[in-house]
């Protein structure tokens, strides 16, 4: 047992040590200190405001990677994770915006519009993969063009959109008090509130744990990722899971920009943070689809893009961290590919020596 | 006779983890001769033959060549002395041209690499000729048949420059036809001087086409005998040694109780092709109903149609009470039927999952692996330590991965794990394929006591003596059709053989 | 036998021909919307070269696509091997020349590709992961390197043009027959036009690349081994094929090709600027993948996507022409479909059809936001109504392991 959470940890470890590496040597070849700079990161990083600043993106992230494990699992790439969350912040904001309702009511409904928006996006790419055959990797991608332009049609002001005061931007109608979620100070000393909806990746988290791990839908999804047609033997109807698995991948990237929206900004418009649908794609990898291990991604993730801010103050250039980034991915698939073929061997070995000592007698059959 | 042996094996040991595949192995192939290597399915053939074209190296033992020492260590070694291999599945790139498989690795270029593919042509249909083996070269190989991508196989090996040609099983996946064909071209080899050595366990065809046979037992060569002196059933016993596998009991268990009804079954595949036509049959409790057939018309889809896993054209299937035309596999599963089937690790096993979850695949809706939409692991992984320990399962742990199993054990535990739930009906499709003779009895035993329990049997196979073992009934499938039933009681393999080829009019 | 000789025979013949009377019957129906509209841009020879300068990148990714997924490695990396050919390009072209930067450009391409080739290859990641994070890596590097080297985070400075081909007195011709805005004719001689115009240097090699892949993977002992990796590797492995090495190799030049599209985007442009890409990594596997692992399908569908955006470019009222022709493409498929006797999809079709018209009469233009979008929805909609009709390699996606096959 011991030895099984080892091997779990060492790939990522591995990986992790490799980037840090890699990225001390980019450091120090272009005249910088790799470990005061790294110092410099852990320091800012740690500030009760960047914990607070660390946990809120991180939110983001996990809902993100979730959303893309959910596709992992069961052999689906759902690239388009990007453009469901952004298209169903967009609506919800303006639903948020337009209705005046109980406090919990509105919040309710802005969820529920949200995942509902980010669910019929992926539906798009689940119906062109099982009725025509489309790869859902190309769709996602040109989904999230699209997505680029259909949220520019609804942001215009006659729309979603009204001009906000004080700028020439557009964004959606900000959302009334009865409409937010408040966030609360986790943090000793910190001026940033954690968002409310810290709660809502949490629930999501272990709803994916308890969804995949303990659940025969789960079991069935599972099943289809590891093999497509024992899965149909064993009486999975493929098609139909992989139109469920990309709804339930689409519902909770809806949930992505919620705590943001909610918690933050209140209004939808340009400045929105675009692009963590991709990040999502990373963290996933990084925590290898469990909802622990996407946790820890998720901070890590979030940690390190805000502790780079700091990098520019010293004349470092903060992009050395996305190299970082970068590079811990590359590599923990590849220390994740090493392990599991080691572990394959190992069983095949434990094995096979079982079986001589089952033949030589001294082990009871 | 002065001429060298073409090929001589001296010793020849290969052990792998947790096995010996072969030991002191010591066969002579007279060069200009058809060399036929029989044995069972595990007896450690196809291990040989890698051996000879250099795919692993032998622990111990050695390997001439015209009487030349040698060492292979890898295909192109034994390539380049002369030994080509044809697999038993088909190594062929579909979206490929004949001729461009054909010519993969060794091209006739003209200036700067640029593919002479018409001189390619020309030495490939001179080769075709010259030995029989006509096939068109501008072919996609997608489009052959079987027959015809065998002879690209063959082409293949012959185009290298092989003097000597191993056959793995050339012939299971062949109608009569074709194998008529493929004989008169591997005699024509043999005029040409030529040595082929050719792996079966069919004994008919052994002694029709072999000048020698050597005879692989338990991994190791048992005798070398001349066909014109042997009977297939003096061969058979050299095979599987001592006891033949006798059909045990011949008490019949069948009753009046029809389990499966199949009526009218019909399969329509790509392009409209009938694959299944107007398919009728009915299995009662403790009845085994065998199918017999060459490999390739209809077995397998008739499997699959009655497992739900492909839509009838028509017809009816009804279990028990229930008509499950239009169920859908999950349905009919828990309906009642156990299902082992033909491919395990494409559809019986999920490969990278612990022992404890491939105990639930198939069986994911019912207890003891789950209480309601919940998945009971503790369940699951009890009733795996079970199948364990009653189906003889050699495994150090439930969580060890499947594919670290060898391919008898996972046999086992698919069996195991298809006999629990009280199934009606159980579905064996070749059952015993590529597992080792130990682990064959033993799922030859549990298909016994399936049957002995009251369960109704479907087991179809391409081995006769397992069929006509194990069969209370036997059906014989040709082109989509079942043209012919027999009784095991009476019938010969080789009675069973002719109405296979819709050459006999049996009834 | 003979039968299927002949029968192949006669579909080759076809298959030469087919193509030409396509593209005659495309012209001719633009030609007849651009005159029925007026939208001259529809076919105007500015339009062209824009479609030709924006297909080039992608069909330069695309190509990239091709000879990877040819040797059976799926590559989603090809858009950060393309970031790292517009840095490269950037870099190396403003500092020597945009010789150097194209050079310079294809090799970080390369370098890209070399990482994708050792992931997937070498240790046999899932080939779409590996994409991914070469994606992220490219983009973390460009911008380290954009602020280690050029001292400014989001361009570079100027890359000196690349000098183009002067074709004598034909331009010219054809620009006065483009002139008079003749059916037909002059839409040929805007084509015309468009293509001896000047060309640049690295347009002609770019447009050169699509034969010479051809002719290298199709028509030669190295193309074809390297083909057989994609389709059948451990069959390619029993005849003696290093796997490994050609899958190498073809990830390599898909890397360098990849970075030839980017260096051309910054080259094009006359600076590397962040950004620059635009996804087009990802458009140019899409439009391989509607030409079938082809070259010329390829072509094909880099330049419907380069055409689509330089028009929505250039002129966005001719996008709101470009729904007649939808119309007249959508009526012929749904005559098809009812010729055919599909009852049920050619009315369907037909409906379909009668809608984009009445939205096409009702309307007078296009809003911007659903014209930056016709690119996207037009691959889409070509992928919906093609892929399963379409062929990948075999064995596209695999993990090879050598001795695996056993």
């Amino acid at each position: 047992m011991i030895r099984r959470i080892g091997l779990a940890l060492a790939a990522p470890a591995l990986a992790l040590a490799f980037a840090l590496a890699v990225t001390s040597a980019i450091l120090a070849g272009t005249g910088h200190p790799p470990l005061e700079a790294f110092g410099w990161m852990w320091d800012y990083g740690t500030k009760p405001d960047s914990i607070a600043l660390t946990i809120n993106l991180a939110t983001g992230y996990y809902l993100a990677a979730i959303a893309v494990a959910i596709g992992f699992r069961m052999n689906l790439f759902n690239i388009g994770v990007d453009g469901q969350y952004r298209l169903a912040a967009l609506v919800a904001a303006g639903v948020a915006g337009a209705i005046h309702l109980a406090p919990i009511l509105t919040v309710a409904i802005t969820i529920v519009v949200a995942m509902l928006v980010g669910a019929l996006w992926a539906a798009i790419a689940a119906v062109l993969k099982v009725k025509r055959g489309v790869s859902e990797v190309i769709s996602t991608i040109m989904l999230n063009y699209i997505a680029n332009a259909v949220i520019g049609y609804l942001l215009v002001p006659g729309r979603l959109g009204v001009n906000v005061q004080g700028s020439q931007g557009v964004g959606t109608k900000v959302i009334p008090p009865s409409g937010r979620v408040p966030g609360f100070s986790l943090v000793g000393g910190s001026q940033t509130q954690v968002y409310g909806l810290v709660v809502l990746a949490i629930l999501v988290g272990v709803g994916y744990w308890f969804l995949l791990g303990k659940t025969r839908f789960g079991f069935d999804l599972r099943a289809t990722g590891r093999s497509e047609s024992a899965a149909i033997a064993s009486g999975v109807n493929v098609r139909r899971m992989v139109v469920i698995s990309l709804l339930i991948s689409g519902g909770v990237a809806g949930l992505i920009g919620i705590p943001n929206l909610l918690g933050e900004s209140y209004s939808y418009s340009q400045n929105f943070p675009a692009g963590i649908g991709f990040v999502g794609i990373s963290v996933a990898l990084l925590g290898r689809n469990n909802p622990v291990g996407i946790a820890f991604g998720a901070l890590l993730w979030a940690f390190l893009d805000n502790a780079r801010q700091i990098l520019d103050l010293y004349q470092v250039s903060k992009e050395i961290v996305t190299i970082m980034q970068a590079t811990a991915v590359l590599s923990v698939v590849v220390a994740y590919e090493v392990v599991r073929r080691y572990n394959n061997n190992r069983h095949q070995r434990e094995v096979a020596r079982s079986l001589e000592k089952l033949k030589s007698g001294t082990v009871p059959a | 006779m002065l001429a060298a042996p073409a090929v001589e094996l001296r010793g020849i040991t290969k052990r792998f983890p947790g096995v010996v595949a072969n030991h002191d192995i010591d066969i002579t192939v007279r060069s200009g001769t058809v060399h036929a290597i029989v044995g069972e399915n595990g007896a450690g053939k196809s291990t040989l033959m890698n051996t000879l074209f250099g795919m692993h190296r032998p622990d111990e033992g050695t390997i001439a060549i015209n009487g030349e020492q040698v060492v292979f260590g890898s295909p192109a070694d034994a390539i380049a002395r002369g030994v080509g291999m044809v697999h038993q599945h088909f190594q062929l790139a579909d979206n490929l041209t004949v001729t461009e498989n054909i010519v993969l690795g060794m091209e006739p270029t003209s200036r700067f690499g640029v593919l002479a593919m018409r001189t390619a042509q020309d030495r490939i249909v001179k080769l075709g000729r010259q030995y029989g083996l006509e096939v068109d070269p501008e072919a996609l190989v997608e489009d052959l048949g079987v027959g015809d991508r065998q002879r690209v196989e063959i082409l293949k090996v012959l185009y290298r420059g092989a003097r000597i040609l191993i056959l793995d099983e050339p012939t299971a996946v062949l109608v009569p036809q074709e194998v008529a064909e493929l004989f008169d071209a591997l005699r024509e080899l043999k005029e040409q001087g030529l040595t082929v050595i050719f792996i079966s366990h069919k004994l008919d065809e052994v002694l029709t086409v072999a000048d020698d046979v050597t005879v692989i037992r338990g991994g190791t060569t048992v005798a070398a005998v001349d066909p014109r002196t042997t009977t297939a059933r003096q061969l058979a016993e050299l095979m599987v040694g001592s006891e033949l596998p006798s059909p045990a009991t011949r008490d019949s268990t069948v009753t009046d109780t029809p389990v499966l009804r199949v009526e009218g079954l019909g399969l329509t595949g790509k392009d409209d092709r009938q694959l299944l036509s107007d398919i009728t049959f009915t299995i009662h409790a403790g009845e085994v109903l065998g199918i017999a057939g060459v490999e390739g018309n209809g077995q397998a889809e008739l499997v699959e149609t009655i497992m739900g896993m492909r839509t009838a054209a028509g017809g009816t299937v009804v279990l028990g009470d229930d008509d499950m035309t239009g169920w859908t596999t999950r349905r009919r599963r828990e309906a009642g039927i156990g299902y082992i089937p033909e491919d395990r690790s494409r559809h019986g096993l999920l490969l990278d999952a612990p022992l404890w979850e491939n105990r639930m695949l198939g069986h994911q809706t019912q207890p003891p692996n789950v209480k309601g939409i919940l998945i009971d692991a503790s369940g699951a992984k009890a009733d795996t330590r079970r199948i364990v320990a009653a189906y003889d399962v050699r495994t150090p742990s439930i969580d060890v991965t499947a594919a670290a199993l060898s391919g008898g054990n996972q046999q086992k535990l698919i069996v195991g794990r298809e006999m629990s739930g009280e199934p009606r009906l159980l579905i064996a499709a070749h059952p015993t394929r590529g597992v080792d003779v130990g682990a064959q009895a033993a799922i030859w035993d549990l298909l016994r006591d399936a049957r002995a329990k009251g369960l109704a049997v479907l087991l179809v196979s391409a081995d006769l003596d397992e069929l006509i073992g194990l069969s209370d009934t036997l059906r014989v499938i040709l082109r989509g059709r079942l043209v012919a039933s027999a009784d095991p009681a009476h019938v010969t393999p080789e009675e069973l053989g002719s109405a296979m080829t819709g050459a006999g009019d049996e009834s | 036998m003979s039968e299927v000789v002949a029968m192949t025979r006669r579909g080759l013949a076809t298959r030469s021909t087919r193509p030409f009377v396509l593209l005659g019957l495309v012209l001719v129906v633009f030609s007849l919307v651009r005159v029925v509209t007026g939208a001259q841009e529809l076919t105007s020879a500015g339009t062209l070269q824009a479609a030709i300068a924006l297909s080039i990148p992608l069909g330069m990714a695309g190509l990239g696509g091709l000879w990877s997924e040819r040797a059976g490695v799926v590559n989603i990396g090809l858009e950060g091997m393309m970031i790292m050919g517009t840095w490269g390009a950037g870099w190396a072209g403003s500092t020597w020349g945009p010789w150097q930067g194209l050079a310079v450009g294809v090799a970080f391409g390369a370098i890209g590709g070399l990482m994708h080739a050792i992931a997937t290859v070498t240790f046999g990641v899932d080939h779409i992961v590996s994409g991914v994070a070469i994606n992220l890596l490219g983009l973390g590097i460009t911008q380290f390197l954009a602020v280690q080297v050029l001292h400014n985070p989001t361009q570079s400075g100027e890359i000196p043009s690349m000098g183009t081909f002067t074709v004598p007195l034909l331009p010219g011709w054809m620009q006065s027959i483009g002139a008079h805005q003749w059916f037909l004719v002059s839409d040929l001689a805007n084509v015309i036009f468009a293509i001896v115009d000047h060309p640049a240097y690295f347009t002609i090699m770019a447009v050169a690349l699509l034969p010479i892949t051809y002719f290298v993977l199709w028509r030669t002992a190295f193309g074809l081994r390297l083909r057989s990796c994609g389709e059948a590797p451990y069959a390619a492995e029993t005849l003696g094929v290093n796997v490994y090495k050609y899958k190498y190799l073809a990830v390599l030049a898909s890397g360098a090709l990849a970075g030839f599209g980017g260096a051309f985007l910054a080259i094009w442009s006359g600076f590397y600027h962040d950004g620059q890409t635009q996804g087009y990594g990802f458009i140019g596997l899409a439009a391989m993948i509607f030409g079938n692992w082809r070259p010329a399908g390829l072509a094909v569908g880099a330049g419907l996507f380069g055409y689509t955006n330089g028009l929505q470019l250039r002129s966005p009222p001719a996008v709101h022409a470009l729904l007649l022709v939808l119309v007249i493409a959508l009526a012929a498929y749904s005559a098809w479909l009812l010729y055919k006797r599909r009852w049920v999809p050619g009315v369907i079709s037909g409906i379909f059809t009668a809608l984009v018209l009445l939205w096409f009469l009702k309307t007078n233009e296009l809003e911007q936001h659903i014209v930056s979008a016709t690119p996207y929805v037009t691959t889409l909609l070509v992928l919906s109504l093609a892929s399963q009709r379409l062929r990948p390699p075999a064995a596209d996606g695999l993990v090879y392991r050598r001795g695996g096959g056993r």
